[in-house]
């Protein structure tokens, strides 16, 4: 097998056959017991350099736990990780010195400085204190985080303790970037500010990243290529456009009523049956025939009067993970 | 002297967190099979001194956040203890135990109780990830964070020694002995209390051993010995911190029997040693799941 990984030849990270089953705990006096979860099932994966490559999925989709076992911090129950020719199952110590992560828990950096954070981590990633230094005022200064550099990350607001955390990441250069939904709780600015540093990172070094998220407008614009996790499984792994074409076919319609629906009008009650509806918003997946004819069953008539807005869209990575069987409705972020 | 030899063994050996045979260090063969050829080479592993200034440096700058926790509660609580002692106790013999046993419960307040705390709670909320993802050894994470603990308590532990003799109107004149007594006894509680907070599975657990810990340091230390029962006396025995209590109080006395101070200081050294062998045990057992 190992030849077929390297036969790619610019595959960083392949994942073959990677399985980890939490036990299931008994219940107790009170607490119900949980059954044994697959958190991650028959995990195949290749990464290629210089790709952003996401992992795309609701919460408890197992994409943390996927991440864990790729940078050594878990074991697999079964099955294989390999990044730049080395098998990190059997040698889980050596992820830390072929790549940076950012985990979602800060609490090892809370009370330090910004500065003392991405110093310290510089010197733990085996940088020199000069060294270490340089690459901390500039990465600092590329996420422009200098004004703030003497202030500890627990005074700091959510979005700017994220960025923190990332600065510390990328002191000490590493070819491939595993980061844990990295932009939470950014405003946009900050935002710009990742994407960029990740991007100038892959252009002057060809730096590979795996990007967890469960963001779906940031999977569609930043992403390389994307595998779709559900329940533990990879249930579709291709570019965003590429995943949208197999539901190509379909057009997402979204009506807003001003209060109820107009159920009285018989074709708006033969839709009710097809609508996810939340509130006053009812939203339908359909072939771009029956949306036309929707559209102009509630632009007319009756039904026009109760409507308050509506909208007509291409399909999402949403869509697309709905579409293939994705088990939790409402589980992606759009913002 | 125990972090000089870490120092020269981590240049031979993996200090990381799984055993790893040498053939895959930079620049010597690769084992034979698949992963012979076109491997990256690895990132270069963090050395064991610099990291654990490192990680010293970082966890004493957290004294500027933390200040009251970690700088005046002890020395509050302390102080205390002697002003209430004073009605009980009647000079001699007896108010050496009490101003030595309150110094060290200082030590034990922090460097067992408080880091016990804080390693349960690293653990507990993942902050472990972020050490066992950068290429560090763990002794310098266990080591570096214990030595910081230790340092939090020389300034309480002076004061409350300082004034613990005047109060009791103790010389002053052997009062150099915390130098060793500090670092020994900070080595053997924060070894212990890191190793109680890696190990304990949930943080209250590792709150409520490291509070336990430190009754147990306030109740056999800083009462008088001679009226405890056998059993107890036994149990004070048993604890690393007795020893720090004991070659402390020693050194009160106008000829000090100094064979005795060493033998006592000896004691912690070891436990320290023991101990903080077994945190890095508990480090790498909890980084990895």
């Amino acid at each position: 097998m190992a030849q077929a990984l390297r036969q790619g030849g610019d595959v960083v990270c392949a994942v073959r056959g990677l399985t980890k089953t939490y036990p299931a705990v008994r219940g107790r006096r009170g607490a119900p017991g949980t059954p044994a979860v697959r958190a991650t099932d028959d995990v195949r994966l290749d990464i290629r350099r210089g790709e952003i490559f996401g992992l795309l999925g609701p919460n408890g989709a197992g994409k943390s736990t996927l991440v864990r076992q790729l940078t050594g911090l878990m074991r697999p129950d079964a099955g294989r990780v390999e990044i730049l020719g080395h098998d990190i199952v059997r040698h889980p110590e050596r992820a830390a010195r072929i790549l940076a992560y950012l985990g979602q828990e800060s609490s090892a950096l809370d009370e330090l400085t910004v500065s003392l954070a991405a110093e310290t981590t510089g010197r733990l990633r085996g940088l020199e204190a000069r060294q270490a230094r340089a690459e901390r005022d500039a990465v600092l200064e590329e996420l422009g985080l200098t004004a703030i550099a003497g202030r500890p990350l627990k005074k700091l607001s959510g979005g700017q303790r994220r960025l923190a955390c990332l600065a510390a990441a990328l002191v000490g250069e590493r070819p491939l970037l595993v980061l844990d939904e990295p932009t939470t709780g950014m405003d946009p600015v900050a935002r710009r500010a990742v994407w960029a540093a990740v991007d100038r990172r892959r252009a002057e070094r060809g730096t590979t990243v795996l990007l967890v998220t469960h963001n779906v407008i940031e999977a569609e614009t930043v992403l390389d290529r994307v595998a779709v996790l559900d329940q533990g499984r990879v249930i579709a792994c291709d570019t965003p456009a590429g995943l949208k074409e197999q539901v190509a076919g379909e057009v997402r319609v979204e009506l807003v009523w001003r209060e109820a629906a107009p159920l009285h009008v018989p074709e708006v009650a033969v839709l009710r049956e097809r609508a996810v509806e939340s509130g006053r918003r009812w939203t339908l997946r359909l072939a771009p025939e029956e949306a036309r004819t929707v559209v102009a069953t509630v632009t007319g008539g009756s039904a026009f009067a109760a409507l308050d807005d509506f909208t007509l869209a291409t399909p999402s990575l949403e869509d697309v993970y709905l579409a293939l069987g994705g088990a939790a409705r409402q589980g992606l972020v759009k913002a | 002297m125990r972090m000089g030899q870490d120092d020269c063994r981590s240049e031979k050996e993996q200090p990381d967190v799984s055993v790893v045979s040498a053939d895959v260090l930079p620049g010597s063969a690769l084992p034979a099979g698949e992963e012979a050829a076109g491997a990256a080479e690895l990132g270069p592993r963090a050395r064991m001194w610099p990291s654990l200034v490192a990680v010293y440096r970082a966890q004493l700058s957290r004294a500027r956040f933390a200040r009251i926790p970690l700088l005046f509660v002890a020395t509050f609580q302390s102080i205390g203890i002697m002003i209430l002692m004073r009605g009980v106790v009647d000079g001699g013999g007896e108010a050496e135990s009490v101003v030595a046993g309150a110094s060290v419960l200082v030590v034990a307040f922090v460097a067992l109780n408080l880091l016990a705390q804080y390693f349960g709670q690293l653990r507990a909320s993942g902050g472990l990830d972020h050490y066992a993802t950068l290429p560090v050894p763990p002794a310098a994470v266990v080591l570096g964070a214990a030595g910081a603990y230790a340092s939090f308590t020389v300034p309480g532990t002076v004061v409350t020694a300082v004034f613990g003799c005047v109060l009791f109107g103790l010389p002053l004149a052997h009062l150099w002995i915390l130098a060793a007594v500090i670092p020994l006894a900070g080595a053997a509680l924060s070894g212990l209390g890191a190793a109680l907070g890696l190990l304990a599975p949930r943080p209250e657990l590792a709150t409520l051993l490291g509070q336990l810990g430190m009754s147990a340091a306030l109740l056999l230390g800083v009462l008088p010995a001679d009226r405890m029962p056998e059993a107890v006396r036994f149990a004070r025995d048993l604890l690393p911190s007795t020893y720090g209590v004991e070659a402390l109080a020693r050194t009160f006395g106008d000829h000090p029997d100094w064979a005795i101070v060493l033998g006592d200081l000896a004691v912690c050294g070891a436990v320290g040693v023991v101990s903080l062998a077994v945190a890095t045990w508990a480090y790498r057992r909890a980084a990895v799941r």
